[in-house]
């Protein structure tokens, strides 16, 4: 049996993972002067993902942790996406009404 | 039956690797594994209680994107970036206050949390400043119903004087290149400003309350870091508290470019 499961990340791999944390935020902000249409969404949620994705990973030891942590973690991501998608899905459905419903008052 | 197997006869981190061992597990390393195991699974239920707020957000600006345009002119765009930094450097440090008690080096361990702590706390003045100059222009959510409970029914147009603070929303919307604004326009734009100031207050206020909670739990392993009860053998509390705040700070990710980055 293993006596310590717990992985010790490097110095430079953490240094490594701020220092890029930090870039992209500095690229996040940047970005957003820029009017990239319906493209500024997407870019900032892609940055943001990425930037998750190193903190859990990296900081949060999901690289070298038990699978079983990464799918629980992403099984509660995963239902978040059903949920967003499903409400949205209604809100836009009946959005059309809402507004009618709005100038006739 | 040598005494390192008694479980919790000994304190600290020298009395060999079971000291810490509860009787219903077989080993340190399958507590540890339990306890991580709880952690995510808790972890998980924190994404999913984030997730009601984060639907609003959805479903709000799809439906009145104009309305969170125009909100995000009233955020304070540089404190929002020093505070994401404060944040991903407080992860930082947590991330080697982990690897130092790993490594059983004890000076490191307390003074990573302390730094950690101070960058939270750092993080909540900020947020405490902002609120503040929100609170100033009026620039609340629910602005009638404040106004009543404030006035204790002296005012007699409450409505009237607890509005966004009209000079300031003028000021804000010039400098966004909508001036000369006549009265119509104006009321149109400030209408639903509540609703983003909702939003901004519950996302923000619901995490600002995550962060509370990370400097308490973050304080009490600084106590017993302080007090030496973890070393490289019995580290959990140190590596739990910094899963949750990697959450909290992977959690600001998201909230900083949706809030204040708008377009």
């Amino acid at each position: 049996m293993k006596t310590s499961p717990a992985h010790i990340v490097e110095v430079r791999v953490l240094l490594a993972v701020f220092a890029a944390l930090i870039m992209l935020t500095v690229v996040t902000v940047a970005v957003s002067y820029f009017d990239l249409g319906a493209f500024n969404l997407v870019v900032a949620m892609s940055i943001a993902t990425i930037k998750a994705a190193l903190v859990a990973f990296w900081f949060m030891h999901l690289r070298y942790d038990s699978g079983l942590h990464a799918f629980i973690f992403l099984v509660g991501v995963a239902f978040l996406g059903f949920f967003l998608i499903i409400t949205m899905l209604d809100a836009v459905t009946y959005h059309p009404a809402v507004q009618t419903w709005e100038q006739s008052k | 039956m040598t005494e390192s197997h008694i479980p919790n006869m000994q304190e600290g981190n020298d009395g060999g690797p079971d000291a810490h061992l509860a009787h219903h597990f077989s080993s340190p390393a399958q507590q540890y594994d339990a306890a991580r195991l709880g952690m995510w699974i808790f972890l998980m239920t924190e994404i999913l209680f984030f997730g009601g707020l984060f639907c609003a957000y959805a479903v709000y600006r799809a439906n009145n994107p104009q309305i969170f345009v125009d909100g995000h002119r009233f955020l304070d765009k540089p404190l929002g970036a020093a505070n994401t930094v404060l944040l991903i450097f407080s992860s930082l440090t947590m991330a080697l206050a982990v690897r130092a008690v790993q490594l059983g080096r004890r000076r490191w361990l307390v003074g990573l949390l302390a730094i950690t702590i101070l960058c939270g706390l750092a993080f909540l003045g900020v947020k405490a400043i902002e609120y503040k100059h929100k609170w100033d222009h009026r620039m609340v959510p629910g602005q009638a119903r404040i106004a009543y409970w404030f006035s204790r029914g002296e005012t007699s147009e409450p409505l009237k004087k607890f509005q966004p603070d009209e000079a300031y929303v003028k000021e804000r919307l010039a400098q966004a290149g909508f001036e000369d604004l006549d009265q119509a326009e104006y009321d149109q734009r400030v209408k639903h400003l509540g609703t983003y100031m909702g939003i901004y207050f519950s996302l923000t206020g619901l995490h600002a309350l995550h962060v509370v909670a990370g400097i308490v739990a973050i304080s009490w392993i600084l106590v017993g870091a302080v007090r030496d009860r973890f070393g490289s053998n019995y580290f959990t509390p140190v590596d739990l508290g910094g899963l949750y705040w990697h959450l909290v700070d992977m959690i600001w990710i998201y909230l900083f470019p949706l809030l204040y980055l708008i377009h």
